[in-house]
């Protein structure tokens, strides 16, 4: 019984990272008729915000290890330590929070500039160049990232004091259900996210126009409403929520430069499942897929159908794209 | 618009040009001296081309290009260039620091991307086009075994990197394919031991096991070992390749009433696996009144920055380790250290190693024919390479020597003092009959 | 509507007789390059194939498919599986790869093609990476794994051991004792890309390309119309499956190893990305797309330190720093950069792909040759976009 409410509560936690990935690619394509094939390089980027920022913090006076002498080794005491003793230590501790408040602006920045400078002319095009020029543009991205930071995954610390696990089955009365804080605190992150995106949409006159957009965007056009410049804000927004996702997702999978295209099938089946375009969908679809994947992994359903795990994804995929022809709740 | 088209087509013409007149030049000759040939790729001038074959893009990236910085120092030291490295510790020694048999020492390189299909494209670019003599390299076991059947068709030598499946030398070994790294059964039976003097004999172990060949190997060799000592097994679950987030497979561990969680992953497998494995606790945990423990049988010092703090305290096993003090590694540390500025990884070690062994085995069979160098390097008995006493069996071509078993170091004294060497476990104890892994090496091809 | 078939059949004769010309002399002018070894050049021939099949599905009905990789590495396995219970022969790991393939296409299509648009794509990508997840651990008894499928010296090969053809040494596939590894395989693949590149001209001139053209340019009116698309689309479907299992089936046969790795949705990614490189929906662009690629993957990988120092030989020493430190980040490990840098310049400045910028460069000429006004227009309608050479 623990066991299954252990997978629920982990298919939960999934579901609110798949959602939260998706969210900024459905977004984008549902307003701007773009797809997106360097959404997964910005959840990257988002990550490397994290990684730079330890690195900021953690600049270190290095002390040169004299019993090694072949090349220089040092043993790094952070400064922020030496100058601010306990206080510099909880910076550097707290440095993922922190990263959040620097990747809103870094993340707008990056989303504005790559709207502006690339993504913009491609509205018109066919999906195939948007597809052709996005994926370019991961790749760069990628390697830019790789020739400054390695290829090897680089740890990245939740702060201390919720690095390791709760014990919530005290709270119910059963023993033994512990779950990572991080992923709690993950789940609820991405709720209130995803929380925040709707109720920007729908409860703002921007966004109330963005959705007309959506809609018709000739129309809201001819009633004089500079469309085009709301798109550019809502990329940023995109790019900034998956970025987000990104700084979060660092103390769970240590970020390399790679992390980018492997997530970023999983977020475009997240999407399709869900209905092109539905941010609801994609919600509900990347709840659906990581409780399921969960549940599938289990080594009571795997003793069964061996396998299965390394495909439930994509089998829900099938089996929900043959059922509804536009996904979950995807508009015709 | 038009203007800018036209600028790009222009460089790219100018950069074709170039391009066109640079490969005329390599590859002209190629065509038309191959009938001329004793064996494939003799090499008929000054100079001799050997082929690094290495992961330069892809999760393996870092630890390819280490091995690159390895080779490319080989290549200076049997040149004469250089303090010279392990040609000054190595025993017995045929070498004389001027190329391998008077001719001077060129390479080529390439992407394996680890892929079994890159890789073999570019082995085969290396043999049809380059004329490499000898190709070298990879970090993953399905390439090694990929890459060791071609040369063998080719007839040309394969000298491995890293790789440490047991297949690689055992089902799956070639008469021109030779292994220096270590394999699975070795490190399960170097790890045994000190696991029970660690842990005890009473412990119940969990596998999560990477689904492929390489994963399967390593699962097997660790718990018939540990099976030996009375552990038992609790369960063995595999996992999809590159899953990324492992918390699926973690949560059912929590509960099972096993006490020791083995990682058998490697690469950002092992790094993502390790760092959700100790969030979820299972480092704090006591299950049937002994603390819980993680177990990762192949380590490597590159991959373990990845998992930080994480790896701290953890017991595995390693092919080599750049603290070793004995007079080998400490030449090896000193001239890549030189070089480079940081020491060099176990890949790179192995890597260097090969190619020096593979020189020495042409100068003392006194020819590159593929035959005579398989014929020098089978039973060849060599020391000071970093790794004791060491020989290259002539059953299976694989390498027998002393295994390191260490642990994540507590409290290390540098960026690079990871990994503490816990025990060398002695060369006798590893060794198993060449006839337990199967396999048929065939015969030399030329 | 009659002339126009006519007057274009005897061109096509000569378009594929030129074709047939440039494929057969590609070990010369490949040396020109730095591509005239036969592995590169059979990769150039087999990944050309399998682009003129996809641009079959993709360039004349507009249908994405995220997951032909799928069909090529099921023709790599049945061309291997052929080796080892059949022949070393080619002919029979051909047709059972093809078949199979197309077989495999049959399915796969007639589910996907339920849908349209981007579900359709999720759909094929979702049935490849099923296949790629499978044949990668579960299905390891068929397929071996992560290691790959190899012929084996011991192996049935009950037609070879009926016949008294003994294997020595490691098995090579063969074409009635022509051994198809070097630049016998190479002629091999040729020939299967000029027999592709000729159907696949028929298929565009035909009625049955016209049609596929009219549900890519709009599928609803068709339907309005009475007409039932779905029998075409499934036919272009399996036609451009049974392309990709021929591809599969030659990598098996000019090097007999079949790996999992092939159907990961990268590699349908890859053949996607050789069809919008080289021009969606023309004749050449695909192919010359695929060998661009592979170019790259082989040729630039390779570059290194030393390469680049003789490149630049030429120039005094310090340019010669200078320029191997200028280019040194995109060749080398870095040639990932070179590649995505390239897909982004094409498809911002020619949208229709490298054939649409040799089109370009063509009519610069001609247009300096000729008086203005006589040919120009009418070679500035051949918008790259429509079946043209």
């Amino acid at each position: 019984m623990d066991a299954f409410l252990l997978q629920i509560l982990n298919g939960l936690d999934k579901g609110g990272a798949y959602a939260l990935i998706a969210l900024g690619l459905t977004l984008v394509f549902g307003t701007l008729g773009v797809v997106n094939f360097a959404h997964g390089a910005l959840f990257m980027l988002g990550a490397f915000v994290a990684v730079s920022v330890q690195n900021l913090l953690t600049i270190s006076k290095k002390v040169k290890d004299e019993s090694i002498t072949f090349f220089d080794a040092y043993k790094e005491t952070p400064y922020l330590e030496i100058w601010w003793g306990d206080t510099g230590t909880a910076l550097i501790d707290y440095a993922v929070p922190i990263s959040i408040v620097i990747a809103i602006p870094v993340m707008l920045l990056i989303g504005l500039a790559v709207e502006r400078g690339l993504v913009r002319h491609f509205y018109k095009r066919e999906h195939a160049d948007q597809i052709l020029v996005t994926f370019g543009l991961a790749i760069v991205l990628q390697e830019i990232i790789k020739a400054n930071y390695g290829a090897n995954p680089i740890p990245v610390g939740a702060p201390d004091i919720v690095a390791g696990s709760a014990n919530i089955g005290a709270l119910f009365g059963i023993e033994g259900l512990v779950y990572p804080w991080w992923r709690m605190i993950y789940l609820l992150f991405s709720l209130a996210i995803i929380a925040g995106v709707f109720a920007f949409l729908h409860l703002t006159t921007f966004g109330m126009v963005v959705r007309a957009g959506m809609h018709d965007r000739e129309t809201v056009g001819l009633l004089g409403i500079n469309i085009e410049r709301r798109f550019t804000i809502i990329f940023g927004l995109a790019t900034i929520v998956v970025g987000l996702a990104g700084v979060m997702y660092t103390p769970i999978l240590p970020p390399d430069y790679h992390m980018g295209m492997d997530f970023l099938v999983l977020s475009f089946v997240v999407v399709v499942v869900g209905g092109m375009g539905s941010l609801p969908g994609a919600v509900a679809a990347g709840f659906l897929l990581g409780i399921l994947q969960s549940f599938f992994s289990m080594n009571e359903v795997k003793s069964i159908l061996p396998g299965i795990d390394q495909i439930i994804i994509y089998l829900i995929a099938v089996i929900i794209l043959l059922v509804r022809p536009r996904g979950l709740m995807g508009k015709d | 618009m038009t203007k800018n088209s036209k600028t790009t087509n222009e460089s790219r013409r100018d950069f074709l040009k170039i391009t066109a007149v640079g490969g005329l030049a390599a590859s002209a000759p190629m065509i038309f001296m191959k009938n001329a040939h004793a064996y494939v790729n003799e090499p008929k001038g000054a100079t001799v081309t050997l082929g690094f074959n290495v992961p330069q893009t892809g999760a393996y990236a870092d630890e390819g290009a280490d091995e690159l910085r390895a080779y490319k120092l080989a290549v200076k030291h049997l040149n004469g260039e250089g303090d010279g490295g392990l040609l000054n510790t190595m025993k017995p020694l045929s070498l004389k620091g001027s190329g391998i048999l008077g001719k001077k020492v060129q390479y080529v390189t390439g992407d394996t991307q680890t892929k079994s299909d890159a890789a073999r494209a570019s082995a085969k670019r290396m043999i049809e086009k380059d004329g490499a003599v000898m190709i070298t390299g990879g970090s993953s076991s399905g390439v090694a075994i990929a890459v060791q059947s071609l040369c063998q068709e080719a007839g040309v030598i394969f000298m491995a990197g890293l790789t440490h499946s047991n297949d690689t030398t055992g089902k799956d070994k070639r008469k021109h394919g030779f292994r220096h790294f270590f394999n699975t059964e070795m490190s399960g039976a170097a790890l045994a031991p000190i696991l029970e003097k660690e842990f005890g004999k009473d412990r119940v172990a969990y596998h999560l096991t990477a689904d492929y060949t390489w994963g399967w190997s390593q699962e097997g060799s660790i718990k018939k070992y540990t099976e030996a000592l009375g552990w038992k097994t609790q369960s063995a679950v595999r996992t999809p390749l590159g899953a990324g987030d492992f918390s699926q497979y973690i949560t059912p561990v929590l509960n099972s009433g096993a006490d020791v969680l083995v990682l058998n992953h490697y690469g950002k497998d092992m790094v993502n696996s390790l760092t959700q494995a100790v969030q979820f606790g299972l480092r704090d945990k006591q299950v049937n009144g002994k603390d819980f423990q993680i177990v990762v049988p192949l380590f490597s010092r590159l991959m373990a920055q990845g998992a930080g703090e994480n790896i701290k305290g953890i017991f595995g096993s390693t092919n080599w380790n750049w603290s070793l003090k004995d007079a080998g590694s400490q030449a090896f540390v000193k001239s890549f250290g030189a070089e480079y500025g940081f020491p060099p990884s176990q890949a790179a070690h192995t890597c260097y190693v090969q190619t020096l062994l593979y020189a020495n085995a042409c100068e003392m069979a006194g020819t590159f024919n593929p035959c005579d160098v398989i014929a020098a390097l089978e039973g060849f008995k060599f020391d000071g390479m970093g790794n004791g006493p060491t020989e290259y069996r002539a059953e299976d071509h694989q390498c027998f020597k002393d295994v390191l078993v260490v642990r994540g170091n507590e409290n290390p004294s540098s960026q690079f003092d990871l990994l503490e060497v816990v025990d060398i476990t002695p060369r006798a104890k590893v060794e198993y009959p060449a006839s337990m892994l199967g396999g048929d090496l065939g015969s030399c091809n030329a | 509507m009659q002339t126009i078939i006519t007057s274009s059949r005897t061109r096509d004769t000569i378009i594929l007789a030129l074709f047939a010309l440039v494929v057969l002399t590609a070990p010369l002018w490949g040396t020109l390059i730095g591509a005239g070894y036969p592995d590169l050049l059979q990769k150039f021939a087999i990944f050309g194939l399998f682009a003129i099949g996809y641009n079959i599905m993709f360039g004349l009905t507009g249908y994405l498919s995220f997951g032909h990789a799928a069909f090529l590495g099921v023709g790599s396995y049945t061309a291997v599986w052929s080796f080892k219970l059949l022949s070393m022969n080619a002919i029979p790991a051909v047709l059972f790869a093809i078949l199979l393939s197309g077989l495999f296409a049959a399915v796969i299509g007639f589910l996907s093609l339920r849908r349209t648009g981007i579900y359709f794509s999720i759909l094929t990508l979702a049935f490849a990476q099923m296949s790629y997840n499978l044949a990668y651990s579960v299905l390891t008894p068929i397929t071996n794994g992560e290691t790959g499928l190899r012929v084996l010296r011991d192996d049935p090969r009950i037609i070879d051991t009926a016949l008294g053809i003994q294997v020595e040494g490691s098995p090579l596939s063969d074409f009635f004792g022509l051994t198809l590894t070097g630049y016998p395989g190479f002629y091999f693949c040729a020939v299967m890309l000029i027999l592709g590149f000729w159907l696949s001209l028929k298929i565009f001139r035909s009625p049955y390309g016209m049609k596929l053209l009219a549900i890519k340019s709009n599928q609803i009116r068709m339907e309005y119309t009475g007409f039932n698309t779905r029998p075409y689309l499934l036919s272009a479907f399996v036609i451009s499956g049974m392309y990709a299992g021929l591809a599969g089936s030659l990598m098996a046969i000019t090097d007999p190893l079949a790996g999992a790795e092939r159907m990961q949705w990268t590699a349908s990614g890859e053949v996607v990305l050789m069809t919008i490189l080289g021009g969606v929906g023309t004749l050449f662009g695909p192919i010359l797309g695929a060998a661009t690629i592979k170019y790259f993957e082989n040729i630039f990988s390779a570059f290194n330190e030393q390469v680049l120092q003789q490149a630049f030989d030429f120039l005094p020493p310090t340019l010669t720093d200078l320029m191997v430190a200028l280019t040194r980040p995109f060749v080398g490990e870095g040639w990932h950069l070179t590649l995505g840098v390239l897909f982004m310049i094409i498809i911002i400045f020619i949208p229709g792909g490298l054939i649409e910028g040799i089109e370009r460069i063509r009519r610069l000429f001609s247009r300096r040759r000729q008086p203005p006004g006589e040919n120009s227009p009418g070679s500035r309608s051949h918008s790259p976009r429509e079946p043209a050479a």
